[in-house]
């Protein structure tokens, strides 16, 4: 596909999943499938990497502060802000491009080939409303509460790894994580949280949605939509730190 | 009754198919035949509103699909049924539940009485203790036959059958074209089917269309097969030695020359000198 048919056939996918729903009900139940799916299949992995961020955050702001004028809780301040605007938002939705970018696009692309999608089309069904709505919808609401599961959890983490190694205490820490405390910066990063979730559900279902050909293509759709999905997240996170900080 | 009006369809520079004219007759299982790449998939794709055609018009009952509106397409295709030739049933879901799906979607009927409609079908197409299986735990065979009750759950006007004996051996492939062709007798509904399996053309082929490089090459019955002068039908249809013996051996039947009362044994073991056969007949059985 060129760039200009791949725009328009992404803006069509998107205006196509806006038509009245066949059964409500049915179309709530799929939201809550793909909730579960989107947002407890990805909770582990968030933990994990958000508690280490912020370890290895407190870890490297303590080894690069060296001077003895700068307190202590400067580290836990700076954890603190890291994880909030850049860590947890950025990182966590790149990771969550691979773990649920693939799995979307792979999940579309496999029932495309086997001929799925056309079997709900025959049946009257908009497939684009019935399989990519509740997919978008789902990540739009279970992605910002995993970025502040990882706001939380990072910053704890920071905590944890401050306190162990023996570079502040936990009192220390918590005095630190008070000052200063600007709340606008978590509203910045649930504001990325949804761009990114928009763009993860939106990009992946793109991809898998338009698969043409066998298993090699699907994995190839896989493969496009998390790269794109990490470019677009990047490019959105400099054009929102720059317009909304 | 399907109306197909000189409908045509290419991709890109290619055109798939040229100017193709049928009529799929109600309560018969209409067949559309044809070698790998002449059309046969496109065709039913664009009968039943997957592709757009590029010429012509599709007529459902008097109604052209080709100038309905989304909505009237919809409530269209809620009366029509169809069968994949990989099944397409939902991986995710057990046979139940992939037979009740239109059901949930489309009806507001109560869980009891979606399920009785439910196995009431997976009876009509004899499965019994699988509604609890997935795709995946079931055999070729049974797919299908998911897939037909799938297809038939909401009562159709019409069902479309893309190769339903595909990756099937012979004796289930002859289960599942009886299967489709009661049906389609006990319902009344017109059921278009895409095959190049022979014996499903000589065993179910009421009204048969030979699409060759996308167009249409000729149409008749599983009876004017066997008389058919047609060239290219004739080599598609009896491509090996065997079915064109078969075809020898079915038209003699059909002119009286050899019957039941014969010893069939001792044709075959003879190779045939045993007939009392005028020389007219002899090697021109067209005659």
């Amino acid at each position: 596909m060129t760039f200009f048919s791949t725009i328009g056939g992404y803006i069509l996918m998107i205006k196509g999943m806006f038509t009245k729903p066949e059964n409500l009900k049915m179309y709530w139940k799929e939201l809550m499938h793909q909730s579960v799916e989107i947002g407890m299949g990805s909770l582990g992995i968030v933990a994990v990497i958000s508690v280490f961020m912020g370890a290895v955050s407190a870890v490297q702001t303590s080894y690069q502060l060296t001077s003895p004028i700068l307190p202590k809780e400067t580290i836990a301040y700076i954890v603190r802000d890291t994880v909030i605007l850049e860590f947890a938002p950025t990182l966590v939705c790149i990771v969550l491009a691979g773990v649920i970018g693939s799995k979307i696009a792979g999940e579309l692309g496999n029932m495309r080939v086997s001929e799925q999608i056309d079997a709900l089309e025959i049946m009257g069904i908009n497939t684009k409303s019935y399989l990519v709505l509740p997919k978008i919808l789902a990540a739009l609401i279970t992605i910002p509460l995993l970025v502040i599961l990882a706001m939380v959890l990072g910053i704890y983490g920071g905590r944890l790894a401050g306190s162990l190694g023996g570079i502040l205490s936990t009192d220390i820490y918590d005095r630190g994580l008070i000052q200063n405390f600007v709340s606008k910066n978590v509203w910045f990063g649930l504001s990325k949280a949804y761009t990114f979730a928009f763009i993860i559900s939106s990009v992946s279902s793109f991809y898998g949605y338009h698969v043409k050909g066998g298993a090699l293509e699907i994995g190839r759709a896989s493969t496009t939509a998390v790269i794109t999905s990490c470019i677009l997240i990047l490019f959105a996170d400099y054009i929102l730190a720059f317009f909304l900080l | 009754m399907i109306e197909i009006k000189n409908v045509s369809k290419g991709f890109g520079e290619k055109e798939i198919l040229t100017n193709v004219s049928a009529v799929m007759e109600t309560g018969k299982t209409n067949l559309i035949i044809g070698t790998s790449g002449s059309g046969k998939t496109v065709l039913q794709k664009c009968m039943v509103g997957l592709f757009e055609v590029d010429k012509g018009e599709i007529i459902f009952d008097g109604k052209s699909l080709t100038n309905m509106q989304e909505e009237e397409r919809k409530e269209l295709r809620q009366q029509i049924g169809m069968l994949f030739q990989g099944s397409a049933l939902f991986d995710s879901m057990t046979v139940q539940r992939n037979v009740k799906f239109p059901l949930d979607m489309f009806t507001n009927w109560s869980h009891a009485k979606k399920m009785e409609r439910v196995n009431d079908v997976l009876d009509r197409v004899n499965l019994k203790d699988t509604n609890n299986k997935f795709p995946a735990e079931i055999s070729g065979g049974m797919k299908k036959r998911v897939g037909i009750a799938r297809a038939i759950v909401l009562k159709p006007k019409y069902l479309f059958c893309d190769e339903p004996n595909s990756g099937l051996d012979p004796q289930t492939s002859m289960v599942i074209d009886k299967l489709i062709h009661e049906i389609t007798k006990e319902n009344n509904i017109t059921t278009v089917i895409n095959t190049h399996d022979m014996n499903s053309v000589m065993e179910i082929g009421e009204n048969i269309l030979y699409l060759y490089e996308g167009k249409k090459e000729w149409e008749g019955t599983k009876k004017d097969i066997i008389f058919s002068k047609h060239e290219k039908l004739n080599e598609f249809i009896f491509a090996s030695e065997f079915l064109r013996d078969a075809k020898d051996m079915r038209m003699l039947e059909a002119k009286g020359i050899i019957d039941n009362d014969r010893n069939m044994e001792q044709i075959l073991r003879d190779g045939g000198a045993s007939l009392v056969v005028d020389e007219g007949d002899k090697g021109n059985p067209d005659k």
